[in-house]
């Protein structure tokens, strides 16, 4: 253990931390000696319980935003820290829409480099950080040669979540201060989507439209055979894209990595875009007309054939079975 | 209103992709107008449209040997173009970027700056929030749909359950996801008055910033390039009428019903 701080930005939702947030603290207990988490919000106090159950002994809390995006005030808070007691080793971010926000405003403002996209860390007298490349059949590995902190900010589905027989961490204030004008955009108005089944990341079963459906109306079949075996429904670049579905449901380099029990890919020709993100399934189902589509060289299980006959004789067959 | 749109050119993402001994990302090929920046040229032209006045720049980083892509953002109705280059640049990191296209926007600060999510290509997704935080202004990411009303930006964003309605003063810097709007394609018309559009070539030192470019300024490196673990196919059938029954049975052995 070269290490001996790192700090993770854990997000929170709903009352708990994203998986994301505890398989980055679980991860950090790996190589250093302490790990303190930063979070906001209005639930620091409930969150420390289940910070200090995933390895953090601190919780510093950069409180309520009143609507502001956080990339700014967490960013701003996070270099007080920094300028108040020394940088730690290495700060952890996890991907997502708000985390790649505050790494970026971080790296600005501290002058300090970011690395995206890492899938696999380790400590090999400092930190060595992996990154697929190529689709996923090549991996870079990379590490800061500058002065740190490095700001490195990880995949989902990463690291394993792991508890501790840890107790609740110590809630520390660590307020933003006046974020000025670049810290101005606020949230006036939240939409929350209905949402039936389990999240895209965290699904036993993804089934994922292609180009392949041919127009976004057949979009209701990858929904509807995701619901009757109670998963998730994904997509390819290609048809977000095209506007047939929002990028929340996208899998990919851009979008995000999936690792369920199966992966059923329908009219996916399986773009080196796409495979990144879901080539690491535990079984990977395609179904696609063209007999040599690159999905075919990654599946355990190909159907040639075509998907506007396949898949509502697949969802017939489902329903049989009640 | 005036808008500039932050753009790349990029390597074809369907022709296979190498790296060169340097580990940098083999550009020496053709190079295209990355397709997720086709998006945010699309809705800066409809702002500035909307507007009833003002134009379009598109600003970039890279190489000014092929500026096919940059053209093709012209053709599409954007009124002039501003690329950093010089050999300097390779290997410059996200952050570096920023501070280069930071640079060049100082110089006529824009009502608007849109950038895609993230580049196809090196995808680190961090260079448009770098770029605000550089120029001192709000950002909103992940923009589904954009408009502009006096000194405001309305954005709604992509969340994780939905989306956020997002209010900032302009200047802002605003990211745009795929599908915000459909990309017009270049008019004939369009493409021959893109010939005679300003194309300006800047160099680093031009801007100053010689440190913060390349391998050095980017203060990381890459160690080590390994091919990772690789899938096997398995079994392929052709339909025959039997293929949903088969998925059934394949589903059955691993147990998913």
């Amino acid at each position: 253990m070269s290490l001996s701080n790192i700090w993770v930005v854990v997000e929170p939702s709903n009352g708990t931390l994203t998986t994301t947030s505890l398989e980055l603290l679980s991860h950090a207990r790996n190589f250093a000696a302490t790990v303190s988490a930063i979070t906001w919000g209005d639930d620091a106090t409930a969150l420390s319980q289940e910070a200090g159950e995933f390895g953090a002994t601190t919780l510093y809390d950069v409180g309520p935003l009143n609507g502001a995006l956080p990339g700014v005030p967490v960013a701003a808070a996070i270099a007080a820290l920094i300028a108040s007691q020394g940088a730690p080793d290495a700060i952890l971010i996890p991907t997502s829409y708000d985390g790649r926000d505050v790494a970026g405003r971080l790296s600005a403002r501290l002058d300090r480099p970011v690395l995206t996209n890492v899938t696999g860390l380790s400590d090999e007298g400092g930190l060595v950080t992996e990154h697929p490349v190529f689709g996923g059949s090549q991996t870079v590995k990379a590490r800061f040669t500058g002065e740190g902190p490095g700001i490195i900010v990880v995949r989902a589905k990463s690291f394993v979540v792991e508890p501790t027989e840890g107790l609740a961490a110590t809630v520390v204030a660590a307020p933003a201060g006046d974020t000025g004008t670049a810290g101005a955009a606020t949230i006036t108005t939240s939409h929350v989507e209905e949402r039936t089944g389990p999240k895209l990341e965290e699904a036993a079963v993804v089934v994922s439209g292609g180009r392949g459906l041919g127009e976004a109306g057949k979009y209701a079949l990858i929904e509807e055979a995701a619901k009757l075996l109670g998963g998730a429904a994904g997509a390819s670049r290609a048809i977000v894209d095209a506007g047939w579905v929002p990028y929340s449901h996208q899998v990919g380099q851009t979008g995000k990595t999936v690792k369920p029990t199966v992966y059923i890919a329908c009219g996916i020709s399986g773009a080196t875009q796409h495979m990144v993100g879901m080539k690491g399934s535990k079984n990977i189902v395609a179904i696609n007309k063209d007999a040599d589509a690159p999905i075919f060289q990654i599946a355990d299980f190909g159907i040639v054939g075509d998907v506007h006959k396949v898949l509502p004789a697949l969802i017939e067959a489902l329903k049989a079975r009640g | 209103m005036n808008v500039v749109v932050c753009v790349k050119q990029i390597p074809d993402p369907a022709a296979p992709q190498s790296f060169d001994a340097s580990h940098n990302l083999d550009r020496s090929g053709k190079l295209i107008l990355d397709e997720a920046d086709t998006y945010g040229v699309e809705m800066a032209l409809q702002l500035v449209d909307k507007a009833g006045g003002g134009e379009v720049t598109v600003v970039s980083m890279g190489s000014a040997a092929d500026v096919a892509g940059l053209r093709n953002a012209l053709a599409m109705g954007a009124a002039k173009a501003v690329i950093v280059s010089d050999d300097s640049i390779r290997g410059t990191d996200s952050l570096g970027t920023a501070k280069v296209l930071a640079a060049v926007i100082r110089r006529a600060m824009p009502d608007l700056i849109l950038c895609a999510t993230e580049s196809s290509d090196g995808y680190t997704g961090t260079t448009p929030v770098q770029l605000a935080e550089l120029l001192g202004l709000p950002s909103i990411t992940f923009a589904k749909s954009v408009t502009v009303e006096g000194s405001t930006v309305k954005v709604d964003r992509q969340t994780e359950s939905g989306y956020d309605e997002v209010t900032a003063p302009i200047p802002a810097v605003v990211t745009v996801t795929a599908g915000v709007v459909e990309p017009r394609y270049a008019s004939f018309k369009g493409i021959m008055a893109a010939k005679s559009k300003p194309v300006e070539v800047l160099s680093v030192a031009d801007l100053g910033l010689a440190s913060d470019v390349g391998p050095s300024g980017a203060r990381q490196q890459i160690t080590e390039v390994v091919a990772s673990e690789s899938r096997a196919a398995g079994e392929k059938y052709v339909d025959e009428g039997d293929g949903a029954e088969k998925i059934v049975a394949f589903l059955e052995s691993i147990k998913v019903l």
